[in-house]
């Protein structure tokens, strides 16, 4: 194949070599899921007004792309909640999952190669997106759904510089935490219902010889945020909504006694070896764990507790039962105290990056009452903050506890903090630190590195 | 038009007027070459003929590079100038310097170390009974992608704790296991970590290596072997005063081409790691800096001291070639 180094293939190679010290190519690693002819029969059957979409005009053949984080398993749902939409208006909607899509949609927006809809995880990087100028404000369609369905502090979470360009998508609680309903029983545990409570179980666990924890935050580019939901879930418990704010905003510091008594806090839990990580190994090993795998160990009974977003329960293996009376279940993470209801949780939003009627009809589609029960009917560990949800559409225990939860009047919503920070601390510092925490770093050390990693 | 295809046919269409704008660019070209006659001429039209080239590697590649080590002055939202302050933080953050280091231990083992297994295989199977085999063995990891390959030794490198019910999946861990160890973490222990992470570079790269050296070793001139032979020249002596002194512009093309390409290494470290756990190289801490932490102008200076760094294996890697050619 290679000749004797007087062949001129070397000037190739050198030719490139010279290039590539500026230029680089990334790969970008995504999975495509195809809509192809998996239609599921639950969507084909339930016909959906088409009238909203009319005024759009004639869009048959017309294609929209996705670009999004979600893949397999929790892809398949979405995917055929399109399925009305399309057998309306003859649109083909082409999804595109990614594992790196946070970094790669800036990447690809940057470079003005950006999907006409991307469906962005974080009011940060919405920010981001909107200030590289090829994103498009939403349309008034989108718009009205927005007002009619959402309250005012998630379109706020879509709104860049009071201008309005993405709704709200799906919502997920992330203050919960999973554990086996038979195992508790036969144990003779009950759930706990404050946080000093959850430290006395943990310890009446290590009595009884188990390992309570198990964590895992090994995701892919985005490795170490289910950290950075734990020390959010702490602060919020700690200190409540009013000071979560300042810290979200920097009005306070990070490296301040708040910062570092939420992540102590935490580290009482995940940086204790009588605790974790059960099934999993050491505390180390909660780094190398992808989180997708981190709470299997419950249903092998080598860890009792993991404390996930709804979301996960699209990652328990098939046949497993979410139930309160099935194998696995999850309970409220509780607060300071029985009284106190702060949630954490999070959610996408649907920025597109091009006006073509086609964008603009299925934007308003995704925002739209309609969507939302469609969705709700395929999903499971799927909920979403629109009004327009009916909740005897969920029929997973766990949505509805989900649902529960967010519509509860006592509960203090408050969105993933460090999908709020500037990305140089949300989807960087914060994220790199906690893994460098998880693996030995202390808590001094790792809130003075995201304290200096914070854009002046 | 060349923004707004969406459509399959489209995009088709946008290719087609693309490659008519080329033969008709290089047709406008070959219209002026022939028109130049005289052997004065030739000259010019050797100008012309490159012109195309020129002007693509100003756009593509001098451009971009000049951009570039303009952003490396700036802040990380590219707008207030800061002198040499990025520059600053590469060579005294703790973070940075780290990254620093695992470069160095990369650029220093790696080419070594492939070179040197190459060539020892090279002259292993030279005019051996299975020698087309044997080649192609070593060869095949070279074809595969550097991500293929991560993932494959992601898995190698796999780890389950020492606990009953549990199994190994990684087979590292499953031969430590059965020599009685207990399972290790290897991706997390620095700097053990970069060192395996380098052996999957190495084991990419040595095929390139040895196909090139092997080609070189056969080209040695049989009277000059046969007469060492004649002499009776042991299997040492051989390797040392014929097969190396002959190969040597070519082993030091081979170290310093495998020197760029691990200068520049990123699939490896991105895949396996993400730079997490110590194990960040520049190449990989330029991108995170420049599209995850959005700091421009961190990132266009780690871009920066990468051309630096590259350039003077470049111009050595050029000489030895031209050195070769001129034989």
């Amino acid at each position: 194949m290679f000749g004797q180094p007087t062949s001129p293939r070397f000037r190739a190679v050198l030719a490139g070599t010279l290039s590539a010290g500026l230029v680089f190519s990334a790969a970008a690693c995504g999975d495509s899921g195809d809509d192809g002819d998996s239609a599921s029969t639950d969507a084909s059957a339930s016909s959906i007004d088409c009238s909203p979409y009319t005024k759009f005009g004639d869009l048959k053949g017309k294609t929209v792309s996705v670009y999004t984080s979600i893949v397999t398993p929790e892809d398949k749902p979405q995917i055929d909640s399109y399925k009305p939409f399309e057998q309306c208006t003859g649109v083909t909607v082409k999804y595109e999952g990614d594992k790196s899509f946070e970094t790669q949609v800036l990447v690809r927006a940057k470079a003005g190669n950006p999907p006409d809809i991307a469906f962005v995880p974080q009011p940060g990087l919405l920010k981001q997106l909107v200030a590289t100028g090829k994103a498009v404000a939403a349309p008034p369609e989108t718009e009205a759904n927005v007002d009619k369905f959402w309250t005012k502090d998630w379109k706020s979470y879509g709104t860049v510089d009071g201008k309005f360009y993405a709704a709200p998508l799906g919502a997920n609680v992330k203050s919960l935490v999973w554990y086996s309903p038979s195992e508790f029983k036969d144990s003779g545990y009950a759930i706990p219902t404050t946080l000093d409570e959850l430290k006395a179980l943990s310890d009446k666990m290590v009595a009884d010889k188990k390992k309570p924890w198990c964590a895992g935050i090994n995701s892919g580019d985005a490795t170490g945020w289910p950290v950075t939901d734990w020390v959010e879930d702490f602060m919020l418990r700690l200190y409540g909504p009013e000071t979560y704010d300042k810290w979200v905003n920097h009005q306070i510091p990070f490296n301040g006694p708040e910062s570092t008594a939420a992540f102590d806090a935490v580290g009482a839990y995940l940086k204790n070896d009588q605790y974790v990580n059960g099934g999993l190994g050491d505390v180390k090993s909660i780094a190398t764990t992808t989180f997708q795998d981190a709470g299997l160990p419950i249903l092998d009974a080598q860890c009792e507790m993991h404390r996930q977003a709804s979301f996960y329960a699209a990652n328990w293996p098939q046949g497993t039962k979410v139930a309160e009376d099935g194998d696995v279940f999850a309970f409220y993470l509780p607060g300071k105290d029985a009284s106190a209801k702060p949630v954490l949780g999070a959610g996408e939003f649907t920025l597109a990056f091009a006006d073509r009627p086609e964008v603009k009809a299925f934007q308003t589609y995704l925002s739209s009452d309609t969507w939302a029960n469609t969705k709700a009917k395929l999903s499971s560990g799927w909920v979403s903050a629109n009004k327009g949800l009916d909740p005897n559409n969920l029929k997973n225990p766990i949505d509805q506890l989900s649902a529960k939860i967010l519509l509860d009047p006592a509960s203090q919503f408050r969105f993933d903090g460090s999908d709020q920070m500037p990305a140089a601390v949300g989807s960087d510092s914060f994220w790199k630190q906690a893994t460098a925490w998880i693996t030995g770093q202390d808590t001094k050390t790792t809130v003075d590195n995201i304290e200096k990693s914070w854009p002046k | 038009m060349f923004n707004t295809a969406s459509t399959t046919p489209e995009k088709l269409l946008q290719m087609l007027a693309a490659l008519l704008l080329f033969a008709a660019v290089m047709g406008v070209v070959l219209f002026f070459a022939g028109r130049i006659g005289g052997r004065k001429g030739d000259k010019w039209v050797g100008y012309l003929y490159l012109l195309p080239v020129v002007l693509l590697l100003l756009v593509g590649l001098v451009y971009p590079g000049l951009r570039t080590i303009y952003e490396s002055f700036f802040d990380a939202a590219g707008k207030a100038f800061i002198g040499f302050d990025n520059y600053k933080t590469i060579f005294t953050d703790k973070d940075q310097l780290t990254v620093l280091r695992n470069t160095v231990i990369w650029v220093v083992i790696t080419p070594f170390l492939a070179t040197g297994i190459g060539l020892i295989y090279a002259i292993l199977v030279d005019k051996s009974r299975f020698e087309s085999f044997a080649k192609a063995l070593i060869f095949l990891p070279m074809s595969i992608s550097f991500v293929a390959a991560s993932v494959i030794w992601k898995f190698m490198y796999e780890y389950r704790p020492d606990q009953a019910n549990v199994k190994q999946i990684g087979l590292i861990n499953q031969i430590i296991v059965w020599l009685g160890g207990k399972p290790i973490q290897l991706l997390i222990e620095s700097p053990l970590n970069t060192l395996l992470l380098i052996i999957v570079m190495i084991w990419i790269q040595a095929g390139f290596a040895m196909t090139v050296l092997s080609a070189a070793i056969k080209a040695i001139p049989d009277d000059i072997v046969e007469a060492a032979r004649l002499d009776g020249v042991n299997a040492w002596t051989m390797f040392k005063n014929i097969t190396v002194p002959s190969v040597r512009p070519t082993i030091v093309v081979v170290l310093t081409t495998i020197g760029i390409g691990t200068l520049k290494v990123f699939d490896i470290v991105r895949t396996m790691t993400g730079g997490n756990f110590k194990t960040s190289v520049v190449a990989n801490e330029f991108y995170s800096q420049t599209f995850r932490a959005d700091n421009q102008g961190l990132g266009a200076a780690l871009a920066v001291l990468l051309f630096i760094l590259v350039i003077p294996v470049v111009a050595y890697n050029i000489r030895q070639v031209r050195q070769s050619e001129a034989r």
